[in-house]
């Protein structure tokens, strides 16, 4: 086997114990890894008792992968997945940095994490060396108080497995915040400062496990490849691709946060009131003098489109994140009446100190800024927290009572949609129309009404497998495009999107046999394999539940807020067509299989080889 | 020991705080000795104590080699065309001496063999400096060795590196934060 280390590690917390297993190669094949195999490997274990796993129970597995070009391609990813806490159906997270490639390098493609540790602890992988430890000391911590006692600690560790290495560097990291522990369904899983898998809510997962950390240092190669020189050529014109790139390797995707708003009128402002502004407060070159990084990036990245922001000086001083990206200028910025590049950079580095996920943990802030614009929630509802937009004191203040769940921030921290629910119970109002989410997930930051964003299909988010994710938005798939299913070779090679502007799908499956040295043809990828992992998400996500199941075809529907007409800018009056997105929305089931509803097809899952999906949709009247 | 650097020798430079932590250094590099992506592997490594702050650690090729000078087993010598520390893998008994006398502690160990690795500057055309400067980081930059006047006083511990290199765009508390 070539590319893959072959085995994934298996940690049960509850007992303790630890083991590997070997995953089928024609898993492998039919399912790559990342995504894809978290899909497969959550079926597998969860799928006859879908409904009734709690993700926050023992029984929810944590999984933790890399994919077959995670280390190879000239940007690498981790993906994170388990049944969300947020769409109760499978999403793969993916999170930048070198833990993925330190996990191969230990000999892993993957970590398989079920049950639950009866105190605080972390997972210490060194190769062979597996261990669950202690983190009593951290629970509670923040950020940089947690990457601080790891990175000492482990370093100490390595050493006394390896006394005469030398130095050693120190591990990669994953971890949650106080959000994750305290099991708020929008925490992420945090890796560096604000590298995070947000979507899906799987830092809450980890808490549940109480599991705070992943530490990972692998001293072996990567594993070795089918066709080296045909690897590393194809590599190198992947990266030259991103070294030509001079604009987005300067600005990255925080290139947006000003022309998202003044151009395409598709931005969130004050919680998606409307989409459109025009402050040129907030262009991308007032952001430029926060920057003590340019070109920042992880393991084997061309492109580094991150930078590193620091505010030196003045009330804020001490903040330190990434700059934050487009998602977060808009949700932890625009979303909250924030136009100030500081103020942006402020709340972000609080968001990610607490490991909320910045766009859900910007979402149910700016709900909850509304709510009060409204006078439905009161400041003493919000505990005496003085909430204005654009402020950004009451937002960090807010921020951290929902990672804490101390007070309001107790519902806050259940996310927008969960938030919407029991608000509303209390208020006896229908407060979901100020919820702009999908499926239990904020949605990115990208609207559909101008149909002028990047993410232009009015169907984009109603109808993705993954819920709110812009990063993996659906489409009716008119003349060979490839809707959502293009989302699923990244996210299951493991491989950088942001990265990967240059080449073809062809010639990332030519990359793909160099690497695995089997070979894959377009129709086999898009025609049966990514299909077959979109029936999975598909049949997970409407099994759902506990507390929340999705009706097919009702509920694939856009927040109420996008059916009204943009209120201002150059697109005011814009609105969606109601005809035209059920037209949409149906050619796209018919082209993935599905009927009328969104529910899979017998036939289609027939010819997929997913009886057991079949029977289980039948089991659960979904298909009849 | 060598006094005169011949003209035509080369010395790797390194503005730490320009690193974008890419490590594709180490990726040329494990490349062109193990031919594998090997990070551990890497003559230079770059080591990340504060996530932002990226230090590229190898050898810095001091004047007086005590490296060489402590070595036991007569397993280091100096390239006399490069200038830099050639191990003789065949005499290495891996005993560490290196590393404790290294003002910079920057020989480590193989992580397969029992043997120490340094960095021999690729013969004079060092792999990491030519991805570096093709990206544009120019966080490494070959520079004639006799343009730096004194390499020892360069030679710092990761960790020493992290302290200044944090110190400068970071700030004093929250390195203090991030570091203890």
């Amino acid at each position: 086997m070539r590319g893959y280390a072959g085995r994934l590690l298996d940690v049960d917390l509850s007992s303790g114990s630890i083991s590997e297993t070997r995953v089928p190669e024609e898993d492998l094949k039919n399912y790559v890894g990342g995504r894809g195999l978290a899909a497969k490997i959550a079926w597998d274990r969860l799928g006859a008792e879908w409904e009734t796993v709690d993700p926050f129970s023992p029984e929810n597995i944590l999984l933790v992968l890399t994919g077959p070009l995670t280390g190879y391609y000239p940007g690498s990813k981790t993906c994170v997945s388990g049944k969300s806490p947020q769409s109760n159906g499978l999403v793969g997270s993916t999170v930048a940095g070198e833990f993925g490639v330190d996990l191969k390098c230990a000999g892993y493609d993957g970590i398989v994490v079920t049950g639950r540790a009866e105190k605080p602890c972390y997972l210490f992988i060194c190769d062979n060396h597996v261990e669950i430890k202690d983190a009593s000391q951290v629970w509670g911590a923040a950020a940089r108080e947690t990457l601080r006692f790891l990175v000492r600690k482990t370093r100490e560790d390595v050493s006394r497995i390896r006394p005469r290495y030398g130095e050693a560097k120190e591990p990669s990291i994953l971890y949650i915040g106080p959000a994750g522990e305290n099991r708020s369904r929008i925490a992420a899983v945090m890796s560096k400062y604000s590298h995070a898998a947000g979507y899906g809510g799987y830092g809450g997962v980890m808490g549940s496990k109480n599991l705070k950390a992943i530490v990972a240092k692998g001293f072996g190669p990567l594993p070795d490849v089918y066709d080296d020189e045909k690897m590393l050529r194809l590599a190198r014109r992947f990266a030259e691709d991103c070294l030509e790139n001079t604009w987005f390797r300067r600005w990255g995707t925080g290139g947006g946060g000003y022309s998202f708003g003044a151009e395409t009128s598709s931005e969130p402002v004050r919680n998606w009131q409307t989409e459109w502004h025009n402050k040129r407060s907030y262009r991308r070159e007032e952001f430029d003098k926060y920057w003590v990084k340019k070109n920042w990036g992880d393991f084997g990245c061309a492109m580094t489109c991150l930078k590193l922001a620091v505010i030196r000086k003045g009330r804020f001083k001490g903040a330190v994140c990434d700059n934050p990206d487009y998602e977060l200028e808009a949700y932890v910025g625009t979303n909250l009446g924030i136009f100030n590049p500081e103020h942006n950079i402020y709340v972000s580095y609080v968001v990610n100190e607490l490991g909320l996920c910045g766009i859900q943990g910007g979402a149910v802030l700016g709900f909850a800024a509304e709510l009060h614009q409204r006078k439905i929630l009161s400041k003493k509802d919000l505990n005496g927290v003085e909430l204005k937009w654009g402020d950004p004191r009451g937002f960090a203040a807010l921020a951290e009572k929902t990672a804490f769940r101390q007070g309001i921030g107790d519902v806050l921290a259940e996310g927008v949609y969960r938030a919407a629910v029991k608000l509303g119970e209390k208020k006896k109002r229908n407060l979901l129309k100020y919820a702009v989410q999908e499926k239990g997930m904020a949605i990115g930051a990208h609207g559909v009404r101008s149909g002028r964003d990047y993410i232009s299909s009015r169907i984009a988010y109603a109808c993705s497998v993954q819920a709110g994710d812009h990063t993996s938005p659906a489409s009716p798939m008119r003349k060979g495009d490839r809707g959502e299913l293009s989302s699923i070779l990244p996210d299951s090679g493991v491989y950088c999107m942001f990265a990967a502007f240059g080449p073809t799908d062809s010639e990332i499956l030519e990359f793909y046999e160099a690497v695995t040295g089997w070979r894959m043809t377009l129709r086999e990828w898009y025609g049966e394999k990514a299909l077959r992992i979109l029936q999975l998400q598909r049949a997970m996500l409407l099994l759902g539940g506990p507390d929340f199941k999705w009706r097919p075809g009702v509920d694939d529907d856009n927040p109420p807020r996008f059916w009204e007409p943009l209120p201002s800018g150059p697109f005011k009056g814009r609105r969606l067509s109601r005809r035209r997105f059920e037209k949409e929305r149906l050619e796209y089931f018919k082209a993935v299989g599905w009927d009328e509803k969104g529910v899979p097809k017998p036939r289609t899952l027939r010819r997929l080889g997913l009886t057991d999906v079949e029977a289980k949709l039948r089991r659960a009247g979904l298909v009849t | 020991m060598e006094s005169l650097d011949s003209v035509d020798r080369v010395w790797i430079s390194r503005r730490y705080e320009h690193c974008s932590g890419c490590r594709r250094c180490e990726i040329a590099c494990s490349l062109q000795h193990e031919g594998k992506i090997w990070p551990e592997a890497s003559r230079i490594r770059v080591f990340m104590l504060i996530p932002g702050i990226e230090i590229p650690h190898l050898c810095f090729q001091c004047e007086d080699y005590p490296c060489v000078e402590a070595c036991p087993a007569g397993a280091l010598t100096v390239n006399s065309q490069t200038g830099a520390v050639e191990v003789d893998s065949s005499k290495c008994t891996g005993c560490g001496l290196c590393v404790n006398t290294c003002p910079g502690r920057v020989p480590h160990l193989h992580p397969e063999r029992n043997t120490i690795v340094i960095c021999n500057l690729c013969g004079g055309d060092p792999a990491c400096v030519k991805e570096c400067v093709k990206g544009r980081w120019n966080a490494l930059e070959l520079v004639p060795a006799g343009s730096v006047a004194s390499r020892k006083p360069l030679a710092k511990t990761p960790e020493e590196l992290t302290r200044e290199t944090a110190l400068k765009i970071l700030g004093k508390e929250v390195l203090k934060e991030a570091l203890g």
